[in-house]
């Protein structure tokens, strides 16, 4: 009897475990010392003198900036996708349409971690009593209004054209067709994709620390500078994002299926 | 006239899709245009309301040269109301939203008003049940007697029909036909788009042949369909006719 692919592979996988069990093992992994260990080094990083607090004030920090970044981004984002589709559309405004082009292509051309430095040490520079904080909102909010520019751009752009010529053919302005008719269709179209904006600063906001924002990842670091662990605040960390990342995907999820679902009707 | 066209115009790049019409209609007047596809029939409806910016000539509304500098389009558009083929309902509102919005975003209407206009209107084209309903639940005729009341909300001076029945299928086309009959008989000034050759002899005054962004023919429903001049019209109603 020949055997088949699928056992074929399990007996592999069956051996590779054995192999890393068994090196596991030549460590000294499964001594009592090797665990009585990694408990102590936990005990250290997170429970003594309450260090798990810093990781939760931290945590607050990534969350607070992400979510506030996020408005300030949807907001520049909507402004900046309603001057290009309007100037596509016929109404003259080239100056607007310039700018709004030059701030899309800088912002997206740069790392959002240049940006952030140069609105901390060089535009704000003498503001030293501005909180740090606001500093990073305001860098990650208007380097994500370009990218939310490009997805309210898509979302406006995939409504069929006679919605905006009922509206006008009804006496309504391009302004007042726009904000009633447009924008409320495309943004429906483009929640889940702000969602997934939300998502992308979570993580894009672990830079934060290099202004002197104690976000989650600086929070790690610090427990690292107090207990001298190198790999357990840090993994700690990644394992938060992960979780966080990954509930909110799962909502993402749930989120497009019941539009989907609502809009067929 | 409500509507003086004067050698009205049109190309797109290269191609002249109009090439000098001049027509008008009457208050009270129903006007059916009829024609091949691609000869410019709906072209033309859309440059009386500015959907297309004509590239040469003249359209008067009530006297006022619609496509000079001066003239503000969105005022024009309160008064002449258009109704697509696709109805084009905006779908995040309800059926009476869809109605009211313009009455009342345009300050004509309070809220109030709106909404007593709507339940008026809706009735009239038989839709009295489905005031808060969503354009998604609606089948294809219905959503045109819906956009029907829509248009007539602003209580315009002319309704632009632009093949309204063509989207529908077959057994929905006489319910919007019924709607616009009866609008037909309570006098409102009419311009339809239409290849539904009966109810366009039935319902309207005069007919225009539109062939090549020209009016090739015009007369009264007997004269164009019971004993056409031109060549082209005898073609194309022979085509059109013979099912």
């Amino acid at each position: 009897m020949t055997m088949n692919n699928k056992t074929r592979g399990d007996y592999f996988l069956g051996l590779c475990l054995i192999i890393l069990i068994f090196l596991l093992y030549r460590s000294g992994f499964f001594t009592v010392e090797a665990w009585q260990n990694f408990v102590d080094h936990f005990y250290q990083n997170f429970i003594e003198k309450d260090r798990y607090m810093m990781l939760v004030k931290g945590l607050r920090s990534t969350i607070f900036m992400t979510l506030f970044a996020t408005l300030i981004g949807v907001a520049v984002g909507i402004i900046l996708s309603v001057i290009r589709v309007a100037h596509a559309g016929g109404i003259h405004i080239p100056v607007l349409n310039a700018l709004a082009d030059c701030y899309i292509a800088v912002l997206r051309g740069t790392p959002a971690m240049v940006q952030l430095l140069i609105w901390n040490f060089t535009i704000f520079a003498s503001a030293r009593d501005l909180n740090k904080m606001y500093i990073a909102i305001l860098a990650f909010g208007l380097n994500s209004g370009a990218y939310v520019a490009e997805i309210f751009r898509g979302g406006i752009e995939a409504i069929d054209r006679g919605q905006m010529e009922a509206a006008r053919s009804l006496g309504l302005s391009y302004g007042k067709s726009m904000r009633l008719v447009i924008l409320p269709q495309a943004i429906r179209n483009v929640v889940p994709m702000l969602f997934n904006e939300f998502i992308v600063l979570l993580k894009e906001t672990s830079v934060a620390g290099y202004i002197g924002i104690d976000d989650l990842t600086r929070a790690g670091q610090n427990i690292q500078a107090l207990t001298m662990e190198h790999s357990q605040p840090l993994i700690m960390v990644a394992i938060i994002y992960l979780l966080i990342v990954m509930f909110l995907s799962y909502l993402v999820r749930r989120l497009e299926k019941y539009l989907s679902r609502s809009r067929r009707g | 006239m409500i509507i003086e066209v004067e050698n009205l115009k049109k190309s797109f790049g290269e191609l002249n899709v109009l090439n000098g019409i001049t027509t008008g209609i009457n208050k009270g007047e129903r006007i059916a245009v009829i024609g091949p596809s691609g000869s410019g029939k709906s072209t033309f409806l859309r440059c009386i309301n500015r959907m297309e910016e004509p590239t040469s000539g003249v359209i008067k509304f009530n006297g006022e040269d619609i496509t000079s500098e001066s003239c503000d389009i969105n005022l024009i558009r309160r008064r002449v109301g258009m109704v697509f083929q696709h109805f084009y309902l905006f779908p995040h509102l309800t059926v009476r939203q869809n109605i009211t919005l313009a009455p009342v975003q345009l300050n004509i209407m309070n809220q109030k008003e709106a909404d007593e206009k709507a339940k008026y209107l809706l009735n009239r084209v038989g839709l009295a049940d489905k005031l808060n309903e969503w354009p998604d639940k609606l089948s294809g005729g219905q959503k045109q007697r819906v956009a029907i009341a829509r248009a007539m909300a602003m209580n315009p001076e002319v309704l632009l029909f632009d093949e309204p029945t063509s989207a529908l299928d077959p057994e929905m086309i006489g319910e919007v036909l019924d709607v616009m009959k009866e609008l037909a008989d309570s006098g409102m000034t009419m311009y339809l788009v239409t290849h539904e050759m009966g109810f366009a002899k039935e319902v309207a005054d005069r007919i225009l042949f539109i062939d090549h962004g020209i009016i090739s023919e015009e007369g009264t429903p007997s004269e164009v369909f019971d004993n056409p001049k031109q060549p082209r019209t005898i073609e194309f109603l022979s085509k059109v006719l013979r099912r």
